[in-house]
């Protein structure tokens, strides 16, 4: 993974100090409510219904073992002992005093982390495939144009003070596991017909209250002028967005309102003047491409044969293997999913002695890192299989083997209204009670593939609008409802989900969605997944059980 | 008026005039609109001109004249707009002015090392102590990205 050089540090630490003074001005009153709250909100922080939460950048999803445990360091000493995965890959933490702050920063500064730009209306952290640069249908690693990114938005003079949040979004892999249709900027590494690779360019796409795909502003773009044709759309953007209405501010509104053939006439009329001057040269790829090279993966690891007598003698350990771990580049190897969904607890949530024992366990058995994913959990990505029945016993121990990556029960959870002042409905609380709901694993395993996000408010912070089934808490006369949503996805074929009907009540939203489930049971033919039943018999025969 | 410019703190010689106040001698600035309007008028008297632009007048409309003017101020309504930022780089890199471009109205001391680098030279603060916590944040940083 990229490791910083002295001017990488030197300016965290000096972003640190800069952090120290403003919030030092704010606490003598030199500095004023809104003023604090634009300067923090750039720095991750935000207060919140209890306490100020910290959002810690992961960038594009990668953490190594030292991070790890300075972040359970910092969940014990400044936290309650616990941290948050985020559907963007960062980590956060529900309970820092502001006074203490600056000390944790400092703390993950001296690990080369740091929460610039997590959130505030400025371009954001960027995030990627978790299972980059290990997957088999790789079209190149996108690591390196994601860290390309990171420098260029670092503390970024002209693009700090946008009119809304800006995202982007980088996919290597012929899956689109990073959801780059639904990015302020998705980028797609593809190979061009005299089998170049360079970038799709998408802009507009984005979830919240105006769910949107996003459209080909660029079919191929050269690597060489990546840098170029993103501050040509942030340019236009931030020149161009309208600042008049928060829930009008999105690129993706100016997209709307002016048209794609408009936007891309902008952005290639920008475009021209300033890309010749801003080339990627060959070298610096490179430089930055080495720091992403494959770890020394033992030749020999494919020779194991005890991996597949595990599988046959223990068929818990089977299930495991085929829920939570993924198919792997290199022969011998797997990728492993760690599963932050166990039955009792917070979708996403996960414990100092958690962070601290997967630190140990990416240090024996994954070259020492590991990854977040969007869908709220952790991958040690380089296992070899000899080494996979001995991890699955001690993630046991761990509660962190839960084999439902992927189902029902591994569902994107906001932290709704129980900790989010924004939220109009619980949401954690009613994860809960499906699982409960759920509690035969064998079920969860026959209803198979299904993807289930649920916000407690409109700014959608689960992306209930691209889950198969999403659950959107809503407010009437201070009574919690919640609307269903079904046919939603993030992937190749991103679509938006269907509205079912009213919102339930929050009494009746478990019973709902067991229903649906029955229904799906019924209707679908053979291993046919949850979407492609939807997508067949549409949403009537779902809406007539329910209501 | 104390204000910063090109690092320094220096006495103000400019005066900003409301579209509703009398032409004068002497270093003066006035809105887009009133400089397309009187540009005859402006550039025939003692003194320097300068330009006042807010957020939303579009830069393209006027770069025919900067040779004619010695000053862009960049008018604040809100210290969360960022368009002035583009501005300022556009002025400098795309149509190559030379002058002062001072950033005036609503800003906060904390932007002034991002506009000093989208080139931004001159700051014109409300309150006037904020000019050396100004002049300090400057100093924030000595290594920067996007080079």
């Amino acid at each position: 993974m990229y490791q910083y050089n002295n001017d990488d540090q030197t300016l965290l630490n000096e972003r640190v100090t800069q952090f120290r003074g403003q919030t030092d001005r704010y606490l003598k009153g030199e500095l004023d409510e809104d003023e604090f709250r634009t300067l923090r909100l750039m720095n991750g922080l935000y207060i919140q219904t209890h306490a100020p939460m910290l959002r810690v950048a992961g960038p594009y999803g990668l953490i190594s073992s030292k991070q790890l445990r300075m972040l359970a360091h910092v969940a014990r000493k400044y936290d309650k002992n616990y941290a948050h995965i985020t559907t963007r890959q960062n980590i956060q933490f529900n309970w820092p005093e502001l006074k203490n702050v600056p000390d944790i920063l400092a703390n993950l500064a001296s690990v080369q982390m740091h929460a610039i730009q997590t959130s505030g209306n400025c371009l954001r952290n960027t995030t990627t495939d978790h299972l980059a640069g290990i997957s088999i249908d790789e079209i190149e690693d996108p690591r390196p144009y994601c860290e390309i990114i990171r420098q260029w938005t670092i503390l970024h003079p002209e693009f700090s003070y946008l009119p809304r949040k800006f995202k982007i979004a980088v996919s290597g892999s012929e899956q689109d596991r990073a959801a780059t249709q639904l990015h302020d900027i998705g980028l797609h590494l593809i190979k061009n017909d005299t089998g170049e690779i360079g970038f799709r360019v998408l802009v507009g796409g984005g979830l919240g209250r105006t769910p949107i795909i996003g459209k080909i502003i660029r079919p191929f773009l050269e690597k060489k002028h990546l840098l170029s044709y993103l501050e040509a759309i942030v340019r236009v953007y931030n020149l161009n967005g309208r600042r008049d209405n928060k829930y009008k501010a999105r690129i993706k509104i100016l997209v709307k309102e002016s048209g794609i053939e408009q936007m891309t006439k902008w952005v290639e009329t920008e475009w021209q003047q300033i890309k010749d001057n801003m080339e990627l040269s060959d070298d610096r790829i490179t430089s930055i491409k080495d720091h992403f090279t494959s770890p020394a993966y033992d030749k020999n690891a494919s020779n194991d044969s005890s991996f597949e007598s595990n599988k046959t003698q223990n068929p818990a350990f089977a299930t495991w293997v085929k829920h939570n771990t993924a198919s792997h580049k290199t022969p011998g190897y797997q990728a492993v999913y760690v599963s932050l969904k166990a039955p009792n607890t917070p979708p996403g949530d996960i414990t100092e002695t958690q962070l601290d024992a997967i630190a140990d366990l990416a240090d024996q058995h994954s070259f020492g890192e590991v990854r977040t994913t969007h869908r709220q959990n952790i991958v040690l990505a380089d296992v070899k299989k000899a080494d996979l029945f001995d991890l699955w016993q001690k993630l046991s121990n761990l509660s962190l083997a839960t084999a439902n990556i992927g189902t029902v029960t591994d569902m994107i959870c906001c932290p709704g209204l129980e900790f989010c002042a924004l939220a109009n409905a619980s949401s954690i609380s009613i994860s809960k009670e499906i699982n409960k709901a759920l509690d035969d694993i064998d079920y969860i395993h026959d209803i198979g593939d299904l993807k289930i996000n649920m916000s407690g408010c409109m700014n959608g912070c689960a992306h209930q609008s691209v889950g198969h089934i999403g659950i959107l808490g809503v407010d009437k006369k201070g009574v919690e409802w919640y609307q269903i949503t079904l046919g939603g996805s993030s992937e190749n074929e991103a679509a938006i989900g269907q509205r079912l009907g009213p919102a339930v009540a929050k009494d009746k939203i478990t019973k709902a969605i067991t229903t649906i489930l029955d229904v799906y049971i019924k209707q679908r033919f053979d291993d046919e997944i949850f979407l492609d039943t939807v997508h067949r018999v549409g949403v009537t025969p779902f809406k007539t059980a329910i209501y | 008026m104390q204000i910063i410019k090109d690092k320094q703190i220096i006495e103000d010689n400019w005066t900003h005039l409301a579209d509703s106040d009398e032409l004068s001698d002497g270093n003066i600035t006035v809105s887009l609109a009133r400089w397309k309007e009187e540009k005859t008028k402006l550039t025939n008297r003692n003194g320097s001109t300068g330009i006042r632009l807010s957020p939303s007048d579009k830069i393209e409309n006027f770069t025919d004249n900067l040779d004619q003017i010695s000053l862009v101020a960049l008018e604040f309504s809100a210290f969360t707009d960022g368009r002035s930022f583009s501005h300022a780089r556009l002025l400098r890199n795309r149509y190559g002015f030379k002058g002062e471009i001072r950033a005036i109205g609503n800003y906060m001391a904390d932007q002034v090392f991002y506009l000093s680098r989208v080139g931004v030279n001159a700051f014109q603060l409300e309150k006037p102590k904020d000019l050396i916590t100004a002049l300090s944040t400057m100093n924030d940083f000595t290594v920067t990205y996007q080079s």
